[in-house]
């Protein structure tokens, strides 16, 4: 296959070549970063598992399936851009995470229950 | 398993500012056994020193599929084929998981790709080795992966939290690796003359370059008093070679097939097992890049890569098509 492939065609489409109508916008070198969540089975929510780089959503399910679930790991497979995950900033760990320290009357230890009542 | 924590930082509040290498509250972290996170502070140099390890760690496993691949299209059965596939598949896959933990650090995997293509980052020196008969199969899996898996266990407990979890599973996987190994070399053991003289010439080229995998005496080792002081290396390469020959004599008593070491003798005192001087002239020489395959190991990585462009250019220009049209449709709707 590769023997009977036009070089012309091939050095067109090199992301770091100069020209070609092929030069794809998204670099063949820095396809988008996806990070992966298998469901492991039914009645199980989806897990993080792992992230990988694919050009496109189709793609980044198929390469998640061979590299993450080669001895069945999962029945269900989500990917997500990574650049589309927001996330907590480890340095506001304490200050975004405050609130919950204070209120023990949460948890139902907090509450003492008279001997022999049952069921509560 | 990874997660950038995630992505490069929006607001810039999370960019790492530099911490000293023996920042109190980084150390105070590691030495109450937590796990460092990709966007927690962590001095330089522990940055540097995970990048190039997991880098390297993740070459060894992409250069690693070729003295197997060697023998795929050659395997006596159809079994012993479907295995060696699925072996192949899974370091590739181990090399996968690993490139993803080094990014969690900042680089990019393609940036390692092209520092491994350049000759500029190293892989284990024992993939400079050729594999003559199918017996190296069953060699590989037994001793390579074996050392491979004393190196591994304790790094699952590494204090940096990506590297950990992919040690997790790349040491999972790992087990059917030796097993396949041990059951090739033991199948040959006990087959004809022919066979068993096979199974222990492999064995016989085998041992002495496993035994290097652990990499220089402590004397001699660069990286391990830092690394240990880090959480990164939890034993010394002493440790685990003398952990890995203590595993692996009983396994050759058992195969019916001999280690070639004369000096191999059991030491009640010590409660392990002696073994001979190892050339280490040869593992520099390898590393420096004169061992027998260096070359064609690279070569062939190079070849790969640029046949492969062509693949990862479609891709990337199907992507840019649909997206174009997606646009097209959406500003029509």
């Amino acid at each position: 296959m590769s023997s009977t492939r036009d070089p012309q065609l091939r050095d067109g489409g090199r992301s770091d070549g100069p020209e070609g109508s092929l030069q794809p916008t998204i670099a063949a070198s820095s396809w988008p970063l996806w990070e992966v969540f298998v469901r492991a089975r039914r009645g199980l929510s989806h897990v993080h598992v792992g992230s990988l780089h694919a050009p496109d959503a189709a793609m980044a399910l198929r390469n998640a399936r061979d590299v993450y679930t080669r001895r069945g790991e999962g029945v269900s497979i989500w990917v997500i851009p990574a650049d589309q995950i927001a996330a907590s900033s480890p340095d506001e760990k304490d200050a975004f995470f405050d609130p919950a320290d204070d209120k023990v009357y949460r948890h139902p230890t907090f509450y003492h229950v008279p001997e022999g009542v049952e069921h509560l | 398993m990874y997660g950038n924590d995630f992505g490069p930082d929006r607001d810039g509040d999370g960019a790492a500012t530099e911490i000293a290498p023996d920042d109190p509250d980084f150390l105070a972290l590691i030495d109450a056994d937590g796990r460092i996170e990709p966007r927690d502070l962590m001095p330089e140099a522990y940055r540097k020193t995970l990048i190039r390890q997991i880098a390297q760690h993740a070459h060894s496993e992409i250069i690693g599929m070729q003295p197997e691949g060697n023998w795929i299209s050659r395997a006596p059965s159809l079994k012993r084929k479907a295995i060696l596939m699925a072996k192949v598949q899974d370091e590739a896959g181990h090399g996968l998981y690993l490139y993803a933990a080094a990014e969690t650090l900042g680089v990019d995997r393609s940036e390692l790709v092209d520092l491994l293509i350049a000759g500029k980052q190293k892989y284990s020196s024992i993939f400079n080795y050729p594999t003559l008969t199918w017996a190296d199969m069953g060699a590989i899996g037994w001793l390579v992966d074996g050392a491979a898996i004393t190196n591994q266990v304790p790094l699952c407990r590494c204090s940096y939290g990506p590297y950990a979890r992919a040690m997790v599973r790349i040491c999972k996987e790992e087990s059917f690796h030796q097993r396949q190994g041990f059951e090739i070399l033991w199948t040959l053991s006990h087959g004809t003359e022919a066979q068993h003289a096979m199974a222990q010439d492999a064995v016989d080229r085998w041992w002495w370059p496993s035994l290097m995998m652990f990499g220089p005496p402590d004397a001699e080792s660069t990286h391990t008093a830092q690394s240990g002081r880090w959480g990164i290396k939890r034993f010394t390469n002493d440790e685990l070679r003398q952990r890995f020959v203590d595993m692996t004599v009983p396994q050759a008593q058992a195969l019916g097939l001999t280690l070639p070491d004369p000096d191999l003798t059991w030491n009640a005192e010590t409660g392990h097992w002696d073994f001979g001087e190892i050339d280490f002239t040869e593992l520099f020489e390898v590393i420096k890049g004169n061992g027998p395959c260096n070359a064609q190991r690279m070569a062939h990585r190079r070849r790969a890569h640029e046949d492969g462009a062509w693949v990862r250019e479609a891709a990337a220009a199907y992507e840019a098509k649909q997206a174009a049209r997606r646009t097209k449709e959406s500003t029509a709707a």
